[in-house]
């Protein structure tokens, strides 16, 4: 009860120290490095994008030189530590690079996704009434496709590459992105709270940079980084189909696919941009529901 | 605060004389009117409506205590997010400090809301679970344009004065404080504006007993500190009767009976008024109730009855309930204590109506 609780601290009887609250992120982060799996996700995925960042400093070869007389050479071979492909391409330096590329082609989506997606579903959710209708039912009509036959759609109609696999995947990411930043921001908005604002005198604006903003980019967040293997695996998809980037381009999804017919002649080799794909895709995963359960704090 | 309110805080019987009448009531509201329109259909048209409140007047004196009673339902909750303009009334003048609200000559909606504020029922859903909670106190001066370090200062200064410590409360999150805690921080809210009045929309029903007593003493000791005025919204009789001055008994979107609250509380004048004080259990066992005052649910806002809402349910009901609906009927000669029944409207029709004595005490017994 609070007036025994005031008295209580006011004699002494409890340390001042261990009532003292820390922010929420604070705690989020707090958790977050409590839970092993997740630190073991987050240190993968650092050492991923560290080595695809530094792919020309790492590489012992030209990713796109190939040497016809040591083709498919098998893991461990001398000087091709990870083996060569169909072209003869040093396999470690094509990884290290196709990093680059499928991590580009995973996040900046999601990202662009989320930008669109998080600031329609807010809107859609704040304003409400005819403005939510019209952009939840736009929403609808890409629910209707598959989202992957969908992206297969958009890159088959606009065709291959770089930027198009971008926008394909962008596309069939702002729907669920919206979807679920209007349900948080439908909920939150019907809060006392928001109504508290108004009655203080607050504008539209300040309401929803101060009380909405920080009870909804949350939930949007920990949804948006579920996405991100998503992403990964669907422009993997895309590579694999022909869709996507173009060859020579290292990137997983296609080495995977070019692969392929040499999986009887060099079965490791042609594994290892799949296996790639799995672990970045899984760590994202882990880290997302270690994300989820840390930034879970009972309010 | 006169001395006798001090003496009653432990015996909730109010003996005070109504707080002392100035020319000029703080509010003013006349033919107060909210329908919500029932959508339906393919093309939501407005197939019906929900009459929450309906040409609903009284005043609210400074510096008293007003509380409002009635059934879930009944648009007590309604009336306060009207007159806090949280939602627009469909009709009605709202006269705040002698200035229609809204209007060009009178009060903007926003002065309004620094003069008038509202504690919230929910203590929970009423703070930002994000904002540590002197921030949360601070949020409206800084709307308003005080200077941020000012803000925070005044909020420091109401959380002492709502009995939490500052240093040790200040940067806390809601999540991390009590409900009773929690509707401090709110009450505290309420005054960071420095409002003349406050509107508490049943804002200690979801406390513990005690910590209720704590809270309702607190905002006692608070309208006497700051000369507030309260409109006190409850569906609990008896903590109404020991905060309130005056009571304004709502049904189904309409004022039945506003009066002292000593007086309305001993001889309820409508028999609404009156089913629901005796709904009330009696602290002595002799006294139980054998039959209940009061049975069914109040018929639905949407259609509600001809004439008098209430006869549905009423003991009195004759035709003439039926056929029209009665006005706010002085029972006092000076218009303190008003009633909205057949009864005691003198030739109205009603077989009670002629004498207006025996209408009062007949309601009382029976």
């Amino acid at each position: 009860m609070s007036a025994d609780s005031v008295a209580a601290a006011q004699a002494g009887e409890i340390p001042i120290g261990q009532l003292r609250s820390r922010g929420y992120w604070r705690s989020v982060w707090v958790r977050l490095r409590r839970d092993k799996v997740s630190v073991a996700c987050a240190a993968v995925l650092i050492l991923i994008a560290l080595s695809a960042i530094f792919a020309p400093l790492l590489s012992p070869h030209d990713p796109y030189q190939g040497n016809v007389v040591k083709r498919l050479a098998p893991i461990g071979t001398a000087g091709y530590l990870l083996g060569t492909d169909e072209l003869g391409r040093d396999m470690l330096s094509r990884l290290l690079y196709g990093g680059r590329v499928s991590l580009f082609i995973g996040l900046f989506p999601v990202f662009c996704a989320l930008i669109v997606g998080g600031t329609a579903g807010i809107a859609a959710g704040f304003i409400g009434g005819r403005t939510n209708m019209a952009i939840m039912r736009l929403m609808d009509v890409f629910y209707a496709f598959p989202s992957i036959l969908l992206a297969i759609a958009i890159s088959g109609a606009l065709g291959g590459g770089f930027s198009n696999v971008i926008l394909a995947l962008a596309l069939i990411l702002v729907p669920p992105i919206t979807r679920v930043a209007e349900s948080v921001t439908t909920q939150v908005r019907s809060y006392d709270f928001v109504e508290a604002a108004r009655a203080s005198g607050a504008g539209t604006w300040t309401i929803i940079r101060v009380h909405v903003l920080s009870n909804v980019l949350g939930p949007i967040f920990i949804y948006t980084t579920s996405l991100i293997s998503f992403s990964i695996i669907v422009a993997s998809g895309l590579s694999f189909l022909g869709l996507g980037v173009t060859p020579p381009t290292a990137d997983w999804g296609l080495m995977l696919s070019t692969l392929r017919q040499a999986i009887w002649i060099n079965p490791y080799a042609a594994a290892l941009p799949g296996l790639m794909i799995f672990v970045t895709s899984l760590s994202f995963n882990l880290l997302s529901d270690g994300l989820r359960s840390a930034m879970d704090v009972r309010l | 605060m006169s001395d006798c309110r001090k003496n009653i805080r432990r015996e909730p019987v109010t003996t005070c004389p109504p707080a002392p009448t100035e020319s000029q009531p703080l509010l003013s509201v006349k033919g107060l009117r909210k329908y919500f329109p029932v959508k339906g259909g393919l093309l939501k048209r407005q197939i019906a409506a929900i009459q929450a409140v309906d040409d609903v007047s009284f005043e609210v004196r400074r510096g008293e205590v007003l509380g409002i009673v009635g059934e879930s339902g009944c648009g007590k909750s309604t009336t306060a997010r009207l007159l806090m303009r949280l939602i627009e009334p469909d009709a009605g003048q709202v006269i705040f400090d002698g200035k229609e609200v809204g209007m060009r000559d009178g009060m903007t909606v926003t002065d309004l809301r620094r003069h008038a504020q509202m504690v919230f029922q929910d203590s929970y859903s009423s703070l930002n679970p994000r904002l540590p909670v002197e921030d949360t106190i601070a949020f409206g001066p800084v709307v308003h344009g005080t200077a941020r370090s000012k803000a925070k200062e005044r909020a420091r200064y109401l959380l002492n004065e709502v009995g939490l410590d500052p240093s040790r409360f200040g940067r806390r999150y809601p999540h991390e404080l009590s409900g009773g805690q929690r509707q401090r921080i709110n009450i505290a809210r309420a005054l960071a504006l420095q409002p003349q009045m406050v509107f508490l929309d049943e804002a200690v029903s979801a406390l513990d007993k005690s910590v209720e007593a704590q809270v309702l003493n607190l905002l006692l000791d608070l309208r006497e500190e700051f000369n507030l005025t309260y409109v006190f919204i409850s569906h609990d009789l008896n903590v109404v009767q020991y905060i309130s001055d005056r009571v304004l008994v709502m049904y189904l979107g309409k004022v039945v009976e506003v009066g002292p609250i000593g007086d309305v509380y001993k001889e309820p004048a409508h028999p609404y008024t009156h089913a629901l004080l005796s709904s009330r259990p009696s602290m002595d066992p002799e006294d139980r109730k054998k039959e209940s005052p009061l049975s069914g649910d109040p018929p639905t806002p949407i259609n509600p009855p001809s004439g008098c809402r209430f006869r549905t349910r009423c003991a009195f009901a004759e035709d003439v309930c039926a056929r029209a609906v009665p006005a706010l009927t002085p029972i006092r000669a000076d218009g303190s204590w008003l009633a909205a029944c057949h009864m005691i409207i003198p030739g109205s029709g009603h077989s009670r109506a002629a004498a207006i004595n025996e209408a009062t005490t007949g309601g009382t017994n029976g």
